[in-house]
């Protein structure tokens, strides 16, 4: 019999399952910081709470019975991501769903057009969307992931995903051109 | 359909998510209809900019030697508290030579075409890490197909196929000469994300086709085929699910 170490998680693991683990869950390493950095708006909380979710993940992992491993992951990084804005920055969650609140115009959009690099703008966009339109527009754009992959880690009915991300794009576009322009968008 | 209804589709069309006949019906409507013309191109272009703009946040190095550390084996007995020295992908060349001596690929032999896969696995790996940790990713940097593709011309007795992928999230960053299995053959390099991936490509010699099969181990996944006279090795870092993607794009 191997020593039981007294810490918890990792060591109550077989060796077989450590392996299975590092196999099927390892390997999703990227999406899960991925997902947490954009959750989070932070790349050094993101580090910090996607290490907390793999290691929790590798805690549950004898529950984990097939399906994807990544939609698995993703699941609890997103737990771990909401529990830590939860307790962290509480505000940007309860102004989820104001449909009429738009993002608020950075500084200058023009000189801000010229001065910064599309990437920024970008980032700077989806940073100003809330949560959960940023969640969806994460997952699916830069993810991959399919409507029932959405679904199921965001856990919401699937018929909802795309009416989420319609909304979530319009945002976005409505953010990238800009307040100036903003009441007249079908003009453009 | 109204516009009201295409509205309300047009999402679902541009991620391609709606069944035949909606995905039909749209077009139909939208070929007729110059505001849900505009409005769909509208939205591809936003998502092309989401998609170019670089935007995915890849794990750091130190993230994953955190959690590779957390998975690895304690050491029986002493130096349990000592820093191990990490067995990850970004480290120096030492660290890879022990990753390759200490990787126990008799695990794959389990697999349906016996030890030769194994073999192939290791090989294909040991010469993707070799690239990486040697700063030697390519022998011609171009990511332009008609560069690369006469580059091989005269160093190997055959013609790999080569295509940019650019457009589909793969770009096409170069290509090598290796060696697999004592063999010189063509490696074509692509990028997906900051991830480099490596194509092994050679001729199929008279095999059959087969379909692409995939693995991972140790943070690593690889998938490989044959098709069209030729045979396939892809190893890379990325998500599994990835290079079937970039496998699906190959075998068009
Ligand atoms: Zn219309």
């Amino acid at each position: 019999m191997e020593p039981v170490e007294a810490q918890e998680g990792p060591s109550l693991l077989s060796d077989a399952e450590r392996q299975r683990f590092e196999q099927l869950v390892v390997p999703h390493l990227d999406s899960a910081h991925n997902l947490a950095r954009w959750l989070l708006r932070s790349e050094s909380d993101a580090q910090d709470v996607a290490q907390e979710a793999l290691l929790r993940a590798l805690r549950f992992f004898p529950g984990f019975h097939g399906g994807d491993p990544r939609a698995w992951l993703l699941k609890i990084v997103r737990n771990a991501s909401y529990t830590w804005l939860e307790s962290h920055r509480r505000a940007e969650l309860s102004e989820e769903f104001d449909e009429e609140r738009h993002g608020e115009p950075a500084a200058s959009p023009e000189a801000q057009a010229i001065a910064r690099a599309e990437r920024e703008r970008l980032r700077d966009a989806l940073e100003q969307l809330p949560t959960r339109f940023r969640e969806v527009l994460v997952l699916r754009e830069l993810e991959g992931c399919s409507y029932k992959e959405i679904a199921d880690i965001t856990a919401v009915p699937l018929g909802t995903v795309m009416s989420s991300l319609a909304r979530a794009r319009r945002r976005l576009q409505r953010i990238l051109i800009g307040p100036a322009r903003e009441e007249t968008p079908h003009e453009l | 359909m109204s516009c009201e209804k295409a509205e309300s589709l047009l999402h679902g069309y541009l991620d391609g998510e709606l069944d035949a006949v909606r995905a039909v019906e749209f077009e139909r409507h939208a070929r007729g209809c110059p505001d849900c013309t505009r409005e769909l191109d509208a939205q591809q272009s936003l998502r092309a900019r989401l998609r170019d703009a670089d935007l995915y946040a890849p794990a750091p190095p130190s993230l994953r030697r955190n959690i590779r550390e957390r998975l690895e084996p304690r050491p029986d007995e002493g130096a349990a508290s000592a820093p191990r020295p990490g067995r990850w992908r970004w480290l120096a060349a030492a660290a890879v030579v022990t990753l390759l001596a200490t990787v126990p690929w008799l695990a794959f032999r389990e697999t349906r075409q016996g030890t030769s896969e194994g073999t192939l696995a290791a090989a294909a790996l040991d010469a993707h890490l070799r690239s990486l940790q040697l700063g030697h990713l390519t022998d011609v940097v171009s990511t332009d197909a008609h560069t690369v593709k006469p580059w091989f011309e005269g160093k190997l007795s055959y013609a790999p196929p080569v295509v940019d992928l650019a457009a589909e999230g793969f770009p096409l960053i170069g290509g090598r000469l290796d060696v697999l299995e004592g063999r010189t053959i063509a490696a074509l390099v692509y990028a997906r994300r900051k991830h480099v991936v490596s194509v092994f490509v050679w001729p199929a010699e008279n095999a059959p086709e087969t379909a692409p099969r995939s693995s991972v181990r140790q943070g690593y996944a690889w998938i490989h085929w044959s098709h069209a006279g030729m045979r396939y090795w892809v190893v890379s870092d990325v998500a599994p699910a990835e290079l079937e993607q970039l496998a699906r794009l190959l075998r068009r």
